[in-house]
């Protein structure tokens, strides 16, 4: 599975356990408006570092942090430069 | 110690029974009971057989007894000597006196050796034309979750405060009695009518079920976790108690409902106490929590909810700290701060947790044990812990580890569906995200949840 088809399904999966609406999963969504609160993006943060092996949020060097799900996808697929 | 005639009656440990009469002819303490006078002695021993040998001898006749509990590292012994101004040591007297700066070094040895000279009289203090017992001190560690444990001072007086008659139970504790809570069954014990059995060091679980069915243990306490491996030992109905005591740790609706399905013709209550504290009440509605209607209700146990926190006043608490940075112990109205945090729920008080050991996700608070409540009350479920999982979005996320039933198979539908019921019965921010199963948690040598860091 893909580093793309794995977070996507997660998001849907989170958002399916917490009980929100989500928004079209488009590349230019950004993420605030996604559906997801902080407490669904810990939580999906956490099982792909699970899934992933990576939590580029702990471990990025940059200080840039993804605003879409574009970015989001990029953010662990090798990081936002 | 003068606890009324022996009448026959026994302390029972895996290897040794102390008959209380014996007392009265035989000694633990050998050539150096007298030296032991009116001095602060620390009881540093390493069963509670020779530690409940020594406790009877020494309490009214010496000063103070500093009563170190299992586990007690001795390359603490210079600070607790200084702190608690001791002149004297009692130690285990199977294994080499410790080096320690004081002259008085005494090995408490078992079986009992005849007394060499008749017992000397316990000091009388004489004052105003009447002379008393001595009112020997006991000081104690209390359990300090960070730091070295802070120590306390007792005596009988106050530890025996919430003593009233009972009806005669053989008497049995998983607590070691070198700690408050097995303190309390042994000084109960002493003061009724009937023997007492008291676990092994490293004894399973199921060879002190079978021990306590052929004693016949009546009245029988321990912590929930001491309970929940009993739940799933397979010999829990060794036993036929007529009282189950649980206290230690947060009882909740699950183990105490376990519990009474187990044991349907025994009374089974949960107390609260500490070391500070002393014993506080014992609730035996079989629900967890106490009612609201303790709470400011005057009386000799005057309990009050202050910044969630409870607050107790009574003849029980221990009188201070020792030590030269001792804080002070009580606020300015006598009570003491338990630490433990409790939240009213109707009727009903419920504990939620220590202070200490709130779980934040992003800002909000979560106490472990209302989680591991949440998840106890799952049917498959028998014990839970639940700790923080670091996460760079909300600084921390809930996590459990579950222990299941006998019998009940661990896989992914079942971890989904106990996620979701947490998710009904919590706050989102509250549920476990993470679960995984274990065979066994971790017990504390108190016989509590053992919780890392």
């Amino acid at each position: 599975m893909t580093t793309r088809l794995t977070i996507l399904t997660q998001i849907r999966d989170v958002a399916a356990e917490q009980g929100k609406t989500l928004a079209p999963l488009t590349d230019d969504l950004s993420l605030m408006e996604s559906g997801l609160d902080s407490l669904c993006f810990a939580i999906l943060v956490a099982r792909l570092e699970d899934a992933l092996g990576a939590d580029p949020f702990t471990s990025a060097a940059s200080a840039r942090f993804p605003v879409t799900i574009g970015e989001f996808i990029a953010f662990y697929d090798g990081g936002l430069v | 110690m003068e606890a009324g005639a022996g009448r026959g009656r026994g302390i029972a440990t895996r290897e040794w029974r102390l008959g209380l009469d014996d007392f009265a002819s035989a000694t633990s303490l050998g050539a150096d009971l007298p030296r032991l006078e009116g001095r602060s002695v620390v009881l540093a021993v390493g069963d509670m057989a020779k530690a409940a040998a020594a406790l009877i001898e020494l309490d009214g006749f010496a000063r103070r007894i500093v009563l170190c509990p299992p586990g007690f590292e001795t390359r603490g012994l210079d600070a607790l000597i200084r702190d608690a101004e001791a002149d004297a040591l009692v130690y285990d007297g199977d294994e080499a006196a410790p080096s320690a700066r004081l002259d008085c070094l005494a090995p408490c040895r078992l079986p009992l050796e005849p007394l060499r000279s008749p017992r000397p009289p316990s000091p009388r203090l004489r004052g105003e034309g009447r002379s008393r017992r001595l009112a020997t001190e006991w000081v104690m560690p209390t359990s300090g979750t960070s730091g070295p444990p802070k120590m306390v001072v007792h005596n009988l007086a106050t530890l025996t405060g919430a003593f009233r008659p009972a009806p005669a139970q053989a008497w049995a504790t998983f607590y070691d009695i070198r700690r408050y809570g097995g303190l309390q069954i042994f000084l109960r014990a002493l003061a009724g009518t009937e023997s007492l059995t008291l676990s092994g060091a490293g004894e399973s679980v199921e060879a002190f079920l079978i021990r306590l069915g052929e004693a016949g243990a009546q009245h029988i306490s321990g912590t929930p976790s001491h309970w929940r491996k009993i739940l799933m030992s397979g010999q829990a109905r060794r036993i036929a108690p007529e009282t189950v005591r649980l206290s230690g740790e947060i009882a909740d609706d699950s183990v105490l409902a376990a519990l009474r399905a187990l044991y349907p013709t025994a009374r089974v209550e949960h107390a609260y106490a500490s070391t500070e504290a002393g014993v506080a009440f014992a609730v035996g509605d079989g629900r967890a929590g106490f009612p609201a209607s303790l709470i400011d209700a005057g009386g000799e146990v005057a309990l009050k909810v202050v910044e969630g926190s409870l607050r107790i006043r009574s003849n029980r608490t221990a009188l201070r700290y020792v030590g030269p940075d001792a804080p002070p112990l009580h606020d300015a109205d006598g009570f003491v701060d338990t630490g433990d945090m409790v939240e009213r729920r109707g009727d009903r008080y419920l504990f939620v947790g220590r202070r200490g050991g709130v779980i934040n996700v992003g800002g909000a608070k979560v106490h472990p044990e209302e989680v591991e409540a949440a998840i106890n009350a799952h049917a498959a479920v028998r014990a839970s812990r639940v700790f923080a999982r670091k996460n760079p979005i909300t600084g921390a996320l809930v996590a459990a580890e579950v222990v299941l039933r006998e019998g009940v198979a661990a896989n992914d539908d079942l971890s989904r569906d106990i996620l979701s019921s947490c998710r009904v019965a919590l706050p989102a921010h509250k549920a476990p995200s993470f679960l995984r199963f274990v065979e066994e948690l971790s017990m504390t040598s108190g016989g509590k949840l053992a919780r890392h860091g």
